[in-house]
């Protein structure tokens, strides 16, 4: 499964690189998208991928019994994944304002600030 | 229970949610700004205090024993962070009741002040990898909206390469949390730090610092990452950029800090080279681009960067003296830039622009504001016996101790170089006459940020102005004992066996438990 899931982050990383850097906005923000679930994934993979219970203890133990799955990668990456949702719907909102008031899509067309 | 450390994050958060309550009273929102950042200015006080006699305060939240709950410490560097941070919050919220026009107050300029300093005071104390990136994406999340407070163009172009570069920063650092994560399984601090020293994979550790110093690279605005600075500092209402130039880049310094001394400090052979140039690039490529530019805010955005060099050079020497430099630079820094900025927005008022060629004689009718600018400006220069030069001359005092020639000798000619723009400033604003096509009215309306009419309350502004260039000249008066403050700050930092068993408690038999029980 590592080797797979490997790929898959490794796609999503090139790809979100690449959105980033087209001169479109909208492309722009597509990447970012991108680039925070390959994060997440990353997260996700590098805690180590074990088959494993609920990491519950039963009633009268003081652990857990047998394998069970490390909660704490879980809890990281459902804490990023809130963030991203909320930043992003920022960046949704800002590059639709900047488009209505630069009325242009493009990076090229918004150098003004730069020098 | 130590409730100071806690409590500089629960007040601004507290006050955020208050003036969040009394969204349409503005009066309300106002007096929560003052009463909220006058009571985290008392409470960080108090921290200082504690740290001061003590060295570390720990406090587990919610009573989860580290590593296993988040853990909010504050050493010295945390304690001097904080307590900076106080003084800076209060200044603006005095500064903002007159500089912040009501239509900014009205789309919630108090609120996500509040919030922002929330992130910055997180980011100081926490104790936990994670933790700290939460508090850096709620103070991006707040610095975002108060950047594009008002929709103005240049603000709206400032903000996309703001953002952007910010949210590869945060992806960055969050990929190498979970690097991190997978390598040595906690995210407290202390016991990564602990860990990491035993990890038989040195080569990764070694990657993973170096993601670490990017991703907080591009937050401290370090050479060559720096781009989002200066294209977006000059955009928003002045009391913002103030607030960011005091603070935002500072929390990624203090990061590279923490991590570089605490956890990657067996990594330093490898990055001591990588940020000791780095510093030096970032110091003379922030002190050029300043000097092409002809506006007041610019230029100080570009000295923002150069700035930032010292401080990293402080880290990259990697001395108690060098560190305590470093610190000492940041304390000035913060002090000295949010003046400068506090400043350009008072010459706005009065003249009606951040255009230096526009602008001028301000040194015959303010000759007070004149005195301000010329304290902080000439501090910033490391002029004696201002702060400025006392920072200064630990870096380049350490500098020389740790032979390192080539770069000290840059450090002190882009300190000529600061000179030089300053005194552009002084000459175009203060010094020469109005020039003559600029027909400013004898009384000029007051006008906020958002251009509409506001009561004439320049004392408000002048108030900050004043306490914050005498504690530019104080800071130089006893430039003595805060220096042996820095270099317990230094100590602590390159010692960080006090503060991981500050945190861990008995830290060698957790270690040795859990290593036992790890496969």
């Amino acid at each position: 499964m590592e080797p797979l899931m490997a790929l898959a982050i490794g796609l999503l990383y090139a790809t979100a690189i690449f959105m980033m850097l087209r001169r479109s906005i909208v492309k722009l923000v597509i990447g970012l998208m991108l680039l925070s679930n390959a994060a997440n994934l990353l997260i996700f993979t590098s805690a180590g991928m074990t088959r494993g219970a609920p990491p519950l203890i039963p009633e009268g133990a003081q652990g857990p019994i047998g394998a069970v799955a490390d909660p704490l990668p879980q809890a990281v990456v459902l804490t990023a994944i809130v963030i991203a949702f909320g930043v992003l719907a920022f960046a949704v909102v800002l590059i639709r304002r900047a488009y209505e008031i630069v009325k242009a899509d493009d990076l090229d067309k918004m150098k003004d600030t730069d020098t | 229970m130590r409730p100071e450390v806690a409590l500089p994050v629960i007040i601004p958060l507290l006050a955020g949610a208050i003036s969040l309550l009394f969204w349409r009273s503005r009066p309300m929102q106002r007096f929560t700004a003052v009463a909220g950042t006058a009571a985290l200015l008392l409470v960080s006080l108090w921290l200082m205090i504690s740290v001061y006699q003590e060295g570390y305060v720990v406090m587990h939240m919610g009573g989860w024993q580290a590593p296993y709950g988040i853990t909010l410490v504050a050493d010295m560097l945390s304690a001097i962070m904080v307590l900076l941070t106080g003084i800076i919050g209060l200044g603006l919220a005095i500064y903002s009741l007159s500089s912040t026009g009501p239509h900014h107050e009205k789309f919630g300029y108090y609120p996500l002040m509040h919030l922002l300093l929330a992130g910055v005071l997180g980011a100081f104390l926490t104790g936990d990898i994670f933790n700290l990136y939460v508090w850096f994406e709620v103070m991006l999340v707040a610095s975002f909206a108060l950047l594009i407070l008002g929709g103005e163009k240049a603000q709206m172009e400032g903000a996309i390469k703001y953002v952007t570069l910010n949210l590869l920063a945060s992806v960055i650092f969050l990929t190498a949390i979970g690097l991190l994560y997978g390598m040595v399984g906690t995210l407290n601090m202390a016991d990564i730090a602990q860990r990491l020293a035993v990890a038989e994979n040195q080569g990764m550790v070694e990657v993973l610092a170096v993601m670490f110093m990017v991703a907080f690279g591009i937050k401290a605005a370090a050479f060559p990452l720096f781009f989002w600075l200066p294209a977006s500092y000059h955009t928003p209402p002045v009391a913002v950029s103030a607030l960011f130039a005091g603070l935002l880049t500072k929390v990624g310094v203090y990061s590279l800090f923490r991590v570089f001394t605490l956890m990657f400090d067996q990594t330093m052979d490898y990055v001591q080279d990588l940020l000791l140039w780095g510093a030096a690039f970032t110091m003379v490529t922030g002190v050029l681009g300043a000097a092409a530019q002809y506006e007041f805010r610019r230029i100080l955005s570009f000295h923002i960067v150069s700035q930032i060099g010292y401080m990293i050079l402080g880290l990259a020497l990697f001395t108690p003296l060098a560190i305590a430099g470093g610190i000492f630079a940041v304390m000035h820094n913060i002090i000295v830039k949010t003046n400068l900025f506090l400043i350009s927005g008072i010459t706005r008022r009065l003249q009606g622009t951040y255009e230096l060629k526009k602008m001028g004689g301000l040194y015959k009718e303010r000759p007070w504001l004149a005195v301000a600018f010329f304290l902080s400006a000439f501090s910033l220069a490391g002029i004696p016996p201002l702060s400025g030069f006392f920072a200064k001359f630990v870096i380049v005092r350490a500098g020389i101790e740790a032979e390192a020639y080539v770069v000290t000798g840059i450090a002190l000619a882009v300190g000529l170089m600061t000179l030089y723009s300053m005194v552009k400033i002084w000459n175009e604003v203060f010094w020469k006459s109005l020039p003559e096509n600029n027909l400013v009215p004898e009384s000029p309306a007051p006008r906020g940020d958002d251009g509409r009419l506001v009561k004439n309350t320049l004392g408000l502004m002048y108030l900050p102005v004043a306490v914050l260039a005498s504690f530019a000249l104080l800071i130089g008066v006893f430039a003595e004992p805060l220096t042996t403050m820095m270099l317990t700050a230094g100590e602590q930092l390159l010692h960080p066996e006090g503060y991981i068993e500050a945190v861990l408690g008995n830290g060698e038999a957790l270690l040795q438990s859990a290593l036992e029980v790890s496969p």
